[in-house]
């Protein structure tokens, strides 16, 4: 026997030794952050953080190049009126949308993410699977949204999930991957901190609550589990993962929180939009209106925002 | 599981804004007489002394300072009010003016919040969120419980004892109050209580809701003063019960003083509570629940988990762990309402405390703080942690009362329990662990009066609460704090 063992770059984790979570302890310390108060400029400074931290997203069967195009414009354009804002992170958009995101945000710095893998649910064939994230790449994708087979991950077929996020990473070439846990059909937190370290060790660069499309989606509760995976991960390797809560943060307070959050437990080298992203469509908006609120001292009305 | 060196970083980047808690709708008078027989007046020998703002050492109010007369004349309005009205009247109408004074505590919820805070040191997330909410939880159950005491002791007749003399501490004066005042009221017996001398506020605060109530004159006095106060009430021949909550030290004195009399008595002492944290534990909530035990209320706790065992093969990650989560910790105004830490309550502890910092570094234990910067003016003290410390150690065995947790590890079951016994006092205990079994194996070896399971210093008016040992003696809370408070006849 060879005693220069070859080193994998992704060593399936033993996940017998992954912490348990629990969970009454994790609604304590969420209801923690939630009475944290933020005011006027740590608000301020919050907000534009927000702002700049969203994967602005539509994910509709509906949507046509033409809601595409006016996304990628608010993506831009946040709101002219207020000078000073940041851009948003991210469009999210599924992966024949990709070629007008394009286009659309020419010379603009802003990723353009693409779902992939059979989104939502996941249920076709690794094949299939990895053709569309090359597809997507190929059409101009910097990042790509996977989701993971919750029907192998439940029926403890872990190697099986560990492998297909290996693949996909594999064929998303240079884009950012995400990964997508799909935490309202793992049913408790145990299971959202196995999969989030099966994820990270399989070499996601980032880590996703949801689709969007299960409810519930993204919690405070959900993310806490997966932030502190995250640091776990990073003390016993070395390597910053990101983390993307996604769906049902639609105001800007909660937004605020979920920043609490992440201060108090990754700290600020996680505090830009490289590590932390909200997966969102009208939490924009609320942001922006709480901005010009406190700037103004007044609510405006929400038809001096553009929808979108 | 080693610990590389891929360490994080709290400070820099986003902060928060100061969010004070507004004072503008608080009134504290200059002065504060004695509240005696339903009004408050000067004490005779005219004598008050300064409550200061452990924040800032600002004066706050002039307090009487009561004397053997003033005593004698509280006893006197107590006995009268008991044998007189109180102790005559339906109990379902007692019950209804306890029911008042807790509706009241609720009603002015933020004023008794924020003077508990002014004159205690404590942040006011803990004062809002917890002492002044239970203070007036602990006045609607033990209201329920007034025209229902056959209930609570079938088969027996539950009567009054007479006149109550309590002396409370000054690290929940207002809780501390409603745990000695509602009991003592729903069994009928009248009341003379002794804040402690640094936060006399809200008890006198209470007096003046308990006015409001119009409770019958002489049924709650209030008299402030220093130790010699609590002893003149302690003694005085025409108290029937004695019920005192403080340290080790001064039980024992009072214990003696009331060996051979005929007073009943219940001591609620000192404590020095270990935490053990197995392996299987969730080590992140584990975590959050050592911070709880030890810096709630800057460890001003008699219950606090101030020695902490953790299984060894969990313990650097554990420790490091506790270390980050010590950076985000803000220590600081105890008015804004994101403070963690507050202030330390008096000159006199927090020397106390610094020389038990001394002490722990000089027999040899390693000393962490957090990084925080401490305000100029004020007493405080940072979130500290020992490590490399044992069982012989002066940090492990005494009580400190401050934010200073002692870090022990263990390997086995039996060296966890034989570590956590091994300690003279017996008030409470934490076991952190995932499996279920383990959790009762270890709790009924512990021998401590309160023991939480996964979780630190949760209190409910319907649980009883006490120690072994020389943690003192009797119970309050629940049922069983009624028993104190009535003598049963068949």
């Amino acid at each position: 026997m060879s005693l220069t063992a070859v080193k994998t770059p992704n060593r399936m984790p033993d996940l017998g030794r992954v912490a348990a979570v629990d969970e009454v302890g994790v609604d304590e310390r969420v209801a923690r952050f939630q009475s944290r108060s933020i005011k006027k400029a740590s608000k301020v400074e919050a907000l534009k953080m927000v702002l700049g931290m969203i994967d602005l997203t539509t994910l509709e069967g509906q949507d046509t190049p033409g809601k595409v195009r006016q996304l990628c414009q608010k993506a831009i354009h946040l709101h002219d009126a207020m000078p000073g804002l940041p851009h948003v992170a991210a469009i999210c958009v599924y992966p024949t949308m990709v070629g007008i995101a394009k286009e659309a945000l020419q010379g603009h710095d802003i990723n353009i993410a693409s779902v992939a893998t059979a989104f939502p649910s996941g249920m076709s064939s690794r094949e299939v699977k990895l053709d569309e994230t090359r597809m997507a790449v190929a059409a101009g994708a910097t990042e790509i949204d996977m989701v993971i087979s919750r029907g192998a991950f439940l029926a403890g077929q872990y190697a099986h999930v560990f492998d297909e996020i290996v693949a996909v990473k594999e064929a998303g070439g240079d884009a950012r991957l995400k990964v997508i846990l799909e935490t309202g059909e793992l049913g408790t937190l145990d299971r959202v901190r196995c999969a989030s370290v099966l994820a990270m060790h399989a070499g996601a660069d980032f880590i996703k609550t949801s689709t969007g499309k299960i409810q519930p989606a993204a919690t405070m509760q959900v993310t806490l589990v997966m932030l502190q995976a995250i640091k776990d991960y990073y003390r016993e390797t070395g390597r910053m993962v990101g983390m993307k809560p996604a769906g049902g943060i639609s105001n800007a307070k909660l937004a605020v929180h979920y920043l609490v959050m992440l201060r108090e437990t990754l700290g600020a080298a996680w505090m830009t939009p490289e590590w932390f992203r909200f997966g969102a469509s009208s939490l924009a908006n609320d942001a922006l209106m709480q901005l010009m609120k406190q700037s103004t001292g007044v609510y405006q009305s929400a038809d001096y925002f553009s929808k979108d | 599981m080693a610990i590389p060196e891929n360490k994080l970083a709290f400070d820099g980047g986003w902060n928060y804004a100061p969010a004070p808690e507004s004072t503008d709708h608080i009134v504290v008078k200059k002065r504060y007489g004695l509240f005696i027989n339903g009004d408050f007046r000067a004490p005779e020998k005219g004598r008050y002394f300064d409550t200061l703002n452990p924040a800032n050492e600002e004066k706050l109010s002039r307090v009487a300072m009561a004397s053997q007369a003033d005593v004698d004349k509280a006893v006197k309005a107590a006995r009268k009010a008991y044998t007189g009205p109180w102790s005559r009247m339906k109990a379902k109408e007692r019950g209804k003016y306890i029911f008042r004074i807790a509706r009241m505590i609720q009603e002015r919820a933020r004023e008794f919040a924020v003077i508990e805070s002014l004159d205690g040191g404590k942040p006011i997330r803990e004062s809002r969120d917890v002492d002044v909410p239970l203070a007036a939880a602990h006045f609607f159950y033990y209201a329920g419980w007034a025209d229902k005491l056959e209930y609570a002791f079938p088969g027996r007749k539950a009567k009054a004892l007479g006149v109550a003399g309590q002396v409370i501490p000054w690290n929940f004066p207002l809780l501390m109050a409603s745990w000695k005042i509602a009991p003592a009221l729903a069994c009928g017996n009248t009341v003379v209580l002794k804040p402690a001398e640094t936060t006399p506020l809200t008890a006198l605060k209470l007096a003046e809701v308990i006015a409001d109530a119009g409770l019958p004159d002489g049924v709650v006095n209030i008299v402030t003063g220093a130790g010699d106060t609590g002893a003149a009430i302690v003694t005085h021949p025409g108290v029937d019960k004695v019920a005192f909550t403080g340290s080790t030290n001064v039980g024992r004195i009072i214990q003696k003083a009331l060996a051979g009399t005929n007073k009943k008595y219940t001591l609620e002492l000192g404590g020095k509570a270990a935490n053990i944290i197995f392996a299987d534990a969730a080590i992140d909530q584990a975590v959050e629940g050592i911070v709880n035990g030890i810096f709630f209320n800057q460890g001003h706790v008699c219950c606090a988990g101030s020695r902490l065992l953790v299984q060894e093969s969990v313990a650097d990650e554990v420790i490091e762990k506790l270390k980050d989560r010590m950076e985000t910790l803000i220590v600081g105004d105890p008015l804004d309402k994101n403070t963690d830490i507050g202030a330390i309550n008096s000159r006199m502890q927090l020397e106390k405390i610094e020389s038990y910092l001394k002490i722990g570094q000089s027999e040899g234990g390693e000393m962490h703080q957090s990084s925080c910067s401490l305000p100029k003016s004020g007493y405080w003290c940072r979130p500290t942690i020992f490590t490399g410390v044992s069982q012989s150690s002066r940090v492990v065995q005494e009580e400190i009362f401050g934010p200073v947790l002692a870090i022990q590890t263990f390997r086995t079951y039996d060296e966890a329990l034989t570590k956590a016994n091994n300690t003279p006092y017996g008030l409470s205990g934490g076991v952190w662990t995932d499996k279920g079994s383990k959790i009762f194996k270890m709790t009924q070896g512990i021998r401590a009066g309160v023991i939480w399971a996964n979780t630190f210093n949760k209190f409910d008016p319907t649980s009883p609460f006490g120690g072994y040992k020389e943690s003192g003696m009797g119970r309050e809370g629940g049922l069983h704090g009624l028993g104190a408070y009535v003598k049963l006849e068949a």
